[in-house]
């Protein structure tokens, strides 16, 4: 163990019950209704590479008993680590596999869904959550369907993730094994979890 | 780093030493030994006073593996001074007040220009009242040892 | 079967202050204090920390003033009252053989380093019931024997020493297992298996442990040694980078020594059950450390053929809020229910007596 730097300290929840729960509806808000934008007010900051509303999302979910997993850009920052050490108590993973929650701020360079914990046929709930950077989130693109979907939903988000179709097809077809996906933009959460359909051709 | 002027005069083991010491401190001996010391008023909360829990874990057989033994509440707190001196405090039990002060004593610590306060009017007074008590309990306990001794029996 | 059914909303508001009303007693005599129970009902409120698993003597001395002095009542009150808090992490493992010792006796061996410490125990007690504490007698003070701290070691390292007992089981790094969190499965491991015993109902531990006396599953056990008193806890904060004291426990730890042969491999050594409890909790403590032996039965190459070998008997009975839970729930309206085996019944009775009287 290490002591923090000073910038650790900074960005809580002021309100950390009120504040959690606002931005929990969010998420499961988002998480309900698969590819819509569900707009969520940042109620934390973080160090960067952190965004604000992804510091939200972290306080919010994870706690001393969620192994977390940073990419490198973020895992590269000590103030990033310090953050995560002071505001959730939360233990780092080296490995994906291990990560109950996968924190991304570059996804071009993200390691491949199916290296993050995939749960087991008995607890699929001990999947990775993988909370994603996205700088845009479009009402065009890809075209999703499943449970929470009327019909069909279309969204993408930039930065892409490579080869993301081919990926996401494979995660469904793990189901009820799988990863879910919460994209965070400046002001808005975008849920994907595994129950969601990618429509092809 | 935290505050370079202070991480080389403090060595982990000293301030760990006092954190336990300011964790059995009474609160109004705290408050009363913080009367008059500025930068104590202009502490700010950085992480309010909040209540938890711990897991309390024992070891089988006493020195094994270990295992969950059950919970207890702990407070914590962290704050920070107008110097931006950063002060924690993890308490057993609940109460919020006596997690503030702990933490502010903390902070006033890890100051060279108020660690002698803290010490004389705080950690001293702790360290002497706890060495008094356990001074008691042992020689409480002490009095109720068995001095066995051996009855001549048989015939001679 | 269970419905909704309405109109009791008044009877059980007035039932409530019915019961606040018991609570209190006579009006006339002054409220009894959290500070009176905490500090004159000590060993009930040390159950209540101990099976609540929460050690916080307010807190339970507050639960066994609202459950009536009902322990059970107080120990569920205490368990639903933690799941209102977050966790902030785990302690380091406590160290007793570093206890403040308060109490410290072996049944093995009589003239052991640190003496046997009476301390403040019932035992020797004539069991006679003393009408002087009906009313507020003068007390002298405690004997005091001042002298400087001696070293206490445990009973079972001085054993240990010589290979006569077998070691406490190594570290593995292994995640301990928490059963607050996962669902008990079964086998399950020690660890699992001390922190349900820890938690589990005093009485219920005591009737097993006293069965594995009786001839079911025998351990022979002696007691290596009880000891009570404080400990220091101490957590890793992230912040800090370095693990601090947050305060002190009381704790009750008791070790059985157990007979055990040896094997072709291994010279005879003796075996070990091991008993932990928040508070001074004697009995339990030694229940529990026989229940921990008796469960070791698989581990040991002995046969399981009694209740108290039993893992999943044992583990899945020993929680007083859970088997009050079931057991009390039956008393919970189940009118739908019992209409439809009633009609069965009645529906049977007829096709009964319909086919006596065809065969008349």
């Amino acid at each position: 163990m290490t002591a923090v730097t000073s910038a650790a300290f900074d960005g809580g929840f002021r309100q950390p019950v009120f504040d959690a729960q606002t931005t929990f509806r969010a998420i499961m808000d988002a998480l309900a209704r698969p590819g819509r934008r569900v707009i969520c007010r940042p109620l934390a900051t973080a160090p960067a590479p952190m965004s604000p509303l992804m510091a939200a999302v972290a306080l919010t979910l994870v706690d001393p008993e969620t192994p977390v997993w940073l990419d490198g850009a973020l895992a590269a920052s000590a103030d990033v680590r310090g953050w995560f050490a002071f505001q959730t108590g939360a233990p780092m993973v080296d490995q994906p596999a291990d990560a109950a929650f996968a924190f991304v701020v570059d996804p071009a360079r993200m390691p491949p869904l199916s290296a993050f914990a995939q749960g087991t046929p008995e607890y699929p709930d001990r999947s990775t959550t993988l909370v994603v950077s996205a700088e845009s989130v479009e009402d065009t693109g890809a075209v999703f369907t499943g449970p929470g979907i009327e019909t069909s939903v279309l969204f993408d988000t930039r930065p892409a993730i490579p080869a993301f179709a081919e990926q996401w097809q494979a995660n469904r077809a793990l189901f009820p094994r799988g990863v879910d996906l919460l994209f965070v933009a400046a002001d808005a959460i975008v849920g994907l979890p595994r129950s969601s359909r990618l429509r092809t051709g | 780093m935290l505050h370079s002027q202070t991480s080389e005069t403090s060595p982990p083991s000293d301030r760990r030493a006092a954190m336990a010491l300011l964790a059995q401190a009474p609160r109004t001996l705290m408050a009363a030994g913080l009367e008059g010391i500025e930068e104590a008023d202009g502490a700010s909360d950085v992480r309010a006073p909040e209540i938890g829990l711990v897991m309390v874990r024992g070891r089988m057989g006493g020195g094994g593996r270990p295992f969950n033994l059950g919970e207890a509440t702990v407070t914590r707190c962290t704050v920070r001074l107008p110097d931006g001196t950063i002060g924690v405090a993890h308490l057993l039990g609940r109460d919020r007040a006596r997690a503030r002060l702990a933490a502010i004593c903390d902070a006033l610590w890890q100051r060279v220009e108020t660690r002698e306060a803290i010490e004389a009017r705080v950690l001293a007074p702790v360290r002497e009242a706890r060495a008094a008590e356990d001074a008691t309990v042992r020689a409480e306990t002490a009095a109720t040892r068995v001095d066995f001794f051996t009855m001549v029996r048989g015939e001679d | 079967m269970y419905v909704a059914v309405k109109g009791g909303e008044r009877a059980i508001e007035n039932a409530h202050r019915l019961l606040a009303d018991e609570r209190r007693g006579d009006r006339t005599l002054p409220s009894i204090t959290l500070e009176q129970i905490a500090g004159q009902l000590s060993l009930a409120v040390d159950r209540v920390m101990a099976e609540g698993s929460l050690f916080d003597r307010d807190l339970a001395a507050l639960a066994v003033k609202q459950a009536r002095g009902d322990l059970i009542e107080a120990i569920f009150l205490i368990r639903a009252y933690r799941t209102t808090l977050p966790r902030f992490g785990a302690t380091h493992p406590i160290e007793t053989a570093a206890m403040r010792v308060r109490r410290r006796i072996s049944a093995t061996f009589k003239d052991l380093p640190g003496g046997q410490l009476l301390g403040p125990t019932f035992d020797y007690t004539h069991r006679l019931l003393d009408p002087d504490l009906a009313g507020d007698p003068d007390l002298p003070a405690p004997a005091l024997r001042p002298e400087l701290p001696t070293a206490m070691p445990r009973v079972t390292d001085l054993l240990g020493n010589e290979g006569l007992i077998e070691a406490d089981p190594a570290e593995t790094g292994e995640p301990v297992g928490d059963l607050t969190r996962e669902p008990l499965s079964f086998p399950a491991d020690r660890d699992l298996r001390l922190q349900g015993l820890a938690r589990g109902d005093e009485g219920y531990l005591l009737a097993l442990a006293y069965s594995t006396q009786r001839g079911y599953g025998r351990t022979h056990p002696f007691v290596g040694e009880i000891r009570m008193g404080e400990v220091e806890v101490e957590i890793d904060v992230p912040e800090l980078g370095f693990s601090v004291v947050i305060g002190r426990i009381t704790v009750t730890e008791c070790q059985m020594v157990n007979q055990f042969k040896g094997s072709a491999k291994a010279p005879p050594a003796f075996t070990r059950g091991y008993g932990l409890a928040f508070g001074h909790q004697e009995r339990k403590a030694m229940s529990m450390a026989l229940v921990d032996r008796s469960l070791r039965a698989g581990e040991l190459g002995e046969d399981r053929t009694a209740p108290a070998q039993d893992e999943e008997f044992v583990l899945s009975h020993c929680d007083n809020v859970q088997s009050t839970g079931f057991v009390e729930h039956l008393k919970l309206p189940h009118y739908v229910d019992f209409q439809a085996e009633l009609d069965l019944v009645r529906r049977m009775r007829t096709e009964v007596a319909e086919k006596r009287e065809a065969a008349e």
